[in-house]
């Protein structure tokens, strides 16, 4: 059922707006982040964000085929994380056991 | 009625979305961000899919957003759990008013 409904217009509207808002404020986190996890976790968000657009969209625009996109987003977008998190904890220093230094990331 | 309800859970979710990514920009460590983009962005990820479940009420549209609830469900908590695990092993120091460190006495030789 498809109503043109001015009420789902401006809720549409709303929403696209506040999940723009918060991609601009991911996309600072993932910029600025101090360590690789603050990106990974930034990236994650930011493709669940995505998946969130896309599923706004497709109400907002009355297309259902953007929810296949969303799917298969959601699909690449944990291998990609999961992908990321193996690379971190490959490549990373081991925590010291006696106390907590300032190492960064080789 | 039923558009209104709609429109709520549209709006709702994506509040729930952009309290997600304020977390990610203001918390102090990379766990604690960790924690927020979680399970605020699993929430309002969620709450849109069934208002696109809610707004077309056809049985394969139904279908697709459960299959999407259902993937969002089962691969963000093994995501976070391998980023926040890789930035445990990782050595970088944790926030300054973390004051449990249930790992601390563990052995981490292998993992």
């Amino acid at each position: 059922m498809i109503y043109a409904n001015n009420f789902i217009n401006l809720a549409g509207l709303a929403a696209l707006a506040m999940l723009l808002v918060s991609m601009i404020l991911v996309l600072w986190r993932m910029a600025r982040g101090p360590t690789a996890a603050d990106r990974v976790i930034a990236l994650d968000l930011l493709s669940m964000l995505v998946v969130a657009f896309l599923v706004t969209v497709s109400i907002h625009a009355r297309e259902t085929s953007y929810l296949d996109v969303a799917i298969a987003y959601a699909c690449i977008a944990f291998l990609g994380t999961v992908a990321l998190a193996r690379y971190i904890s490959r490549t990373s220093w081991k925590r010291p056991e006696k106390k907590q230094g300032d190492q960064r990331n080789g | 009625m039923v558009d209104y309800v709609t429109g709520l859970l549209m709006v709702s979710g994506s509040i729930f979305c952009l309290v997600a990514a304020v977390g990610v920009v203001r918390l102090p460590d990379a766990l604690t961000r960790m924690h927020a983009a979680t399970k605020a962005g699993t929430l309002g990820t969620g709450l849109l899919i069934i208002a696109e479940a809610l707004f077309y009420r056809q049985l394969g549209i139904s279908l697709r957003a459960a299959t999407v609830i259902v993937l969002v469900l089962l691969t963000a908590p093994v995501a976070a759990h391998l980023i926040g695990r890789a930035f445990y092993h990782s050595g970088e120091p944790l926030s300054d008013r973390t004051w449990i460190d249930e790992l601390r006495s563990q052995k981490r030789e292998k993992f």
